[in-house]
């Protein structure tokens, strides 16, 4: 098994967060799931925590990427600067790669 | 909690309880590389899994020590009967200085 699953993203690439609601322990928010990003950076690559949380390796490890969200299109009633935005740092397996903004 | 509505955050200086040391220590002590007892993400699942309410009424460190006692009754390192005698002893020791 290799030590860390390929990167599919790079800086730039626009992506979706999987609109998933599974039990146990996700570290990815629910108000960014279903929600279009952009991948700001690129931490590395880390032990999945879904599954250190219940003891196991998580390996191999999952690319976790920095991921920057427009504050107005996560909440509706976001009452700042259309400029604002959020970064959230999200594991691969929960990002799907996205067109070009509409 | 969980990005649910909350109040403003108000930061404050805090001394901290001898206990509330040791329970950091606790911490520091089991997930050290060498002995990997317990990860912060098992750690992170059982403070999560408190439930809303529990997680209000409880401190910051008490909620640290409900979630390492759980990691390991969970990992087996220690069982649930040895929890209770030992706390049901230590009840003793202290009730017979005081």
């Amino acid at each position: 098994m290799p030590d860390a699953v390929a990167h599919r993203f790079q800086i730039g690439d626009r992506v979706k967060v999987r609109e998933a609601y599974p039990i146990g322990h996700v570290r990815t928010p629910y108000y960014v799931r279903g929600k279009c990003g952009v991948i700001e950076r690129v931490c590395g690559a880390f032990p999945n925590p879904e599954e250190l949380a219940y003891a196991r390796e998580g390996r191999p490890a999952q690319p976790l990427y920095r991921v920057r969200f427009v504050q107005r299109e996560l909440w509706t009633d976001y009452a700042g600067q259309p400029v604002d935005v959020v970064e959230v740092e999200i594991y691969q397996h929960w990002l799907e790669a996205e067109g070009p903004q509409p | 909690m969980g990005g649910l509505p909350a109040g403003a955050v108000e930061p404050s200086e805090h001394d901290y309880a001898l206990w509330e040391k040791r329970v950091d220590a606790l911490m520091m002590l089991l997930s050290r590389k060498d002995r990997q007892l317990l990860t912060v993400d098992e750690l992170r699942r059982n403070i999560e899994s408190l439930g809303p309410e529990a997680y209000d009424e409880m401190t910051y460190y008490e909620r640290w020590i409900y979630a390492i006692t759980q990691t390991l009754i969970q990992r087996g390192v220690i069982t649930v009967d040895e929890l209770g005698r030992k706390i049901e002893a230590v009840k003793t020791r202290e009730a017979q200085r005081a």
